[in-house]
């Protein structure tokens, strides 16, 4: 990671949210490096049969953009337009009250008059009105409408992938205008004609062959969790089985690919790990349906459906009753928003119920897929898991909301309980910053990537000096969260605006906390940090 | 320049208005055909966009949750944030169309010592739901002109309205909010930069003309008196579809009647329409219970997939090395 070109906490930290002088039609979008992500290589564009797979970078003049663009374009947003209420009712209702125009985290972070949710949708709004409005036909700038030029098609670029449809403007709007909703539009318009990032088409490509964005084979896979199954073992003691493609399973377990590959989440999987061996859970990992996460939602909604076909696939040929699905956030916008509707009915399982207590999961009985939070947070209400969280007595904990969770499901109360079950020191951020009105990392929808690190640490100012309050206020070392994504783009976050603050998925902080049967006398955490009154016993 | 050409467009309204009726008399055109158009520009305007929206699908089911799902029997719910079913729905956007919750959570950002603060933020809220409460009432009590004998509840309304009974004739309370909201809005959006640079005429010119609307009504009741009985006469005579013009109702009358038949006339073209896109939103007007119950998608159809039996193909070797099981040995 390069931070040579970003400037220092302090002045980043300086965001002045005055416009500029000059109107937002007159000023096109500025590639500045650091802001914008890389474009999508050609070969994962073919590899999905994605339209205009081409080299070109997005600071380049030319995009090569096929030569009937616009038809394209317009065509593609009158066939939207037709088929999504949400979409023409967005086009048309939208006051510009500005209510919010200071809630989105670009915005706080970056001051770019374009990252107000209400000025993203007029990007688009504007072409809308100049080609499907009779106001805007006859009265173009009067009525706010404008041409749709290259100039505007590099503008949606940088702007539609400069939100992270993380739905937080949508709380505050009094209509429940959705700029998430917006962006997805207009990311399917710029994928009409090649324009997308590689940050997503790569995982995208990767997913529809392997199985999972990180393009882990299955023997890959294997020896990842057989990597962890003996890290457990040194730690606790106890040999872990790692299931497989296993027909006749119980239920099939499906987690971001995130969290078997890369530190902080592999502890969150090794979590996973103990909690399923210690209560004797009948399941399986697939290494088909080896991906909860669903990078087709930054790309189309027809992605959407083409990666996530796996999951019921998978879950039919190996025959289990129901779906258990692991801590992430945009998988869970997908698994509760979207499964079901596109790839469903999921008439071959049965209405989830938890083989340890006989809890029906009734809020998933069609979907059939539960969140990994609820099924743990039951398992300690009904007393089944043995925990001593003095294991966690060397952190002290601040739970990010994921935007996902919040904002599209609902996820408040389970991981929290689950937190006071297994932690001591457990604080939370300033109300306006957590729940539903929960900042983003400012890395989801597939910006994550490091070319745009600039602008990641910009938009999770917000969620950082939220942090920042509660390290202050109450010694917080630790940031607890439940998305895959959160814990690829928070760790560079803490370091660069809040240094000296972790982060750690929640069935981490179970795995620390859980007594296993048989196990031995644990000095560290699952991250090999030594527990509180075990430091002494190190230097002996 | 948005604001000039949206005052420019309500000069030229006025002159309009005083230069037809005081200038070259033709009471007929504001007085009946104007009215009359706007008035059914107003309905099959509005009635054709709502027709548009209600019949685009909704494919999915994608209600902003602002609380707590339901999910476990021992965790409470959220039944208005995060509505479970129909009546959660319901009451939902009862909330907000009645109450604007959603605008009620406004908040403010500032900036202190580096670090972005979030502070209470509710003049917009109250001003929107002045405006809009005041607006109703206001076109409620106007009913009085289109019925005789005068309904029960209109009068019932203006008389709590002007339960103060200050000055002669009385003086509404409704007036004066509505006055001072609408002048609250117009001045939110000259003063706030941010809001300055979003601005469009479509923005400027409902308020001023809603602005300019408002202080005719109240000149034409309070200063320059016009006839009330003859602007009854004129009323009966659209509604009996035998229109007829009184004669001596002063020119601001006119003027006041110009005006409300442009923002009828306008309204369906407008953001106005909001009003009735309210109701349709999709990320508040459906329940949070998708893994509950499946929603259908009218133009679900089938896409490319990546089956398990290509998958297996590619990588069965590796698969058999690894001792993950496969269909084909």
């Amino acid at each position: 990671m390069s931070l040579a070109k970003i400037p220092k906490p302090e002045e980043a930290s300086k965001v002045s949210l005055r416009p500029p002088a000059r109107g937002w039609m007159e000023t096109p979008a500025e590639f500045k490096p650091g802001t914008w992500c890389y474009s999508a290589a050609p070969k994962n564009l073919k590899a999905l049969g994605l339209p205009n797979p081409r080299r070109w970078q997005p600071s380049d003049a030319d995009w090569k953009l096929p030569e009937n663009w616009q038809e394209i374009i317009l065509q593609g947003m009158k066939e939207r337009l037709e088929r999504n209420r949400s979409f023409r009712l967005f086009m048309d209702i939208c006051v510009r009250c500005g209510a919010c125009a200071d809630k989105c985290h670009f915005f706080i972070g970056s001051g770019d008059p374009k990252n107000m949710p209400v000025l993203r949708a007029e990007l688009l709004r504007s072409v809308y009105r100049r080609y499907f409005t009779w106001s805007g036909r006859l009265l173009g700038r009067l009525a706010g409408a404008r041409d749709l030029t290259v100039d505007v098609l590099k503008e949606w670029f940088y702007y539609f992938y400069q939100c992270t449809e993380c739905r937080r403007c949508s709380v505050f709007c009094p209509y429940g205008i959705d700029q998430a909703e917006i962006t997805m539009m207009g990311r399917e318009l710029l994928n009409l004609v090649g324009c997308n990032i590689n940050w997503v088409i790569e995982p995208v490509a990767n997913c529809f062959r392997t199985g999972n964005h990180l393009g882990l084979q299955p023997h890959g896979i294997k020896d990842s969790l057989d990597f962890f199954a003996e890290d457990i073992a040194d730690k606790t003691g106890i040999k872990i089985e790692v299931p497989l493609n296993r027909k006749g399973a119980e239920i099939l377990f499906v987690t971001p690919s995130g969290d078997y590959f890369a530190d902080p989440g592999t502890f969150t999987t090794m979590g996973y790990l103990m909690l399923f061996h210690e209560i004797g859970l009948d399941y399986t990992w697939s290494t088909y349906a080896s991906e909860g996460g669903n990078f087709g939602l930054f790309t189309s909604h027809e992605m959407i459906k083409r990666l996530n076909a796996k999951i019921y696939a998978e879950a039919k040929r190996l025959g289990v009753k129901w779906i258990l699905g692991g801590e992430c956030g945009h998988m869970w916008r997908v698994i509760h928003q979207y499964m079901d509707t596109m790839n469903g009915p999921a008439d071959f399982l049965e209405e989830p119920v938890s083989p340890l207590t006989g809890t029906r999961f009734e809020n998933a009985k069609s979907t059939k897929m539960v969140h990994i939070a609820e099924f743990t947070a039951d398992l300690i209400r009904h007393g089944k898991l043995n925990l001593d969280p003095t294991r966690n007595d060397h952190l002290r904990i601040t739970f990010h909301d994921s935007c996902n969770p919040s904002r599209a499901m609902g996820l408040f109360e389970e991981p929290r309980y689950i937190i006071r079950k297994v932690c001591n020191h457990f604080y939370e951020m300033p109300e306006e910053t957590i729940r539903e009105e929960t900042f983003c990392c400012g890395g989801g929808a597939g910006l994550g990537t490091d070319e745009n690190m600039e602008m990641r640490l910009r938009g999770g100012l917000p969620r950082a000096m939220a942090v920042k309050h509660v390290k202050e206020k109450h010694g917080v070392n630790r940031l607890a969260c439940m998305c895959a994504i959160d814990r690829a783009t928070l760790p560079p976050l803490m370091e660069y605006w809040v240094p000296g603050v972790e982060v750690t998925g929640v069935h981490e902080l179970v795995g620390n906390a859980l007594v296993m049967k048989g196990e031995k006398e644990r000095e560290v955490g699952l991250r090999g940090e030594p527990l509180t009154g075990k430091e002494g016993d190190k230097n002996v | 320049m948005s604001l000039g050409i949206s005052f420019a467009a309500l000069i030229l309204l006025i002159l309009i208005a005083l230069g037809g009726v005081a200038g070259i008399e033709a009471y007929s055109l504001f007085g009946i055909i104007i009215p009359y158009a706007a008035f059914i520009a107003f309905l099959t305007g509005v009635t054709y966009r709502t027709v548009v929206w209600a019949r685009s699908p909704v494919p999915f089911r994608i209600p902003t949750t602002c609380g707590q799902q339901k999910s476990l029997p021992w965790i409470k719910c959220s039944f208005l944030e995060s509505p479970p079913n129909t009546a959660g729905v319901i009451g939902r956007m009862a909330l907000e169309v009645l109450f604007f919750r959603s605008l009620f959570r406004n908040s403010k950002l500032e900036q202190k010592e580096g670090k972005p603060i979030y502070g209470g933020a509710k003049w917009l809220w109250l001003a929107g739901l002045a405006f809009h409460w005041a607006f109703l009432i206001i076109v409620f009590r106007h009913l009085r002109f289109f019925f005789e004998p005068v309904p029960g509840c209109v009068n019932l309304v203006a008389t709590l309205d002007g339960l103060f009974e200050t000055g002669v004739p009385t003086f509404f309370l409704t007036d004066a909010l509505f006055l001072i909201s609408v002048t609250y809005l117009f001045l939110r959006r000259l003063a706030i930069p941010s809001l300055r640079y979003i601005s469009l005429p479509a923005d400027y010119f409902p308020l001023l003309l809603i602005l300019a609307i408002g202080l005719s009504g109240f000149l034409m009741r309070h200063v320059y008196k016009v006839d009330l009985y003859k602007v009854k006469e004129l009323a009966l005579g659209w509604v009996r579809f035998q229109p007829q013009i009184p004669e001596g109702i002063g020119w601001i009358f006119y003027l006041h009647l110009l005006l409300v038949s442009v923002l009828l006339a306008y309204f369906p073209i407008s953001k106005l329409v909001h009003m009735g896109g309210v109701f349709l939103s999709p990320t508040r007007n459906l329940p949070n219970d998708n893994r509950m119950r499946r929603h259908v998608n009218p133009w679900n159809y089938p896409v490319k997939v990546h089956p398990y039996e290509e998958y297996e193909d590619e990588f069965r070797d590796k698969m058999k090395a690894a001792g993950i099981p496969v269909e084909k040995e």
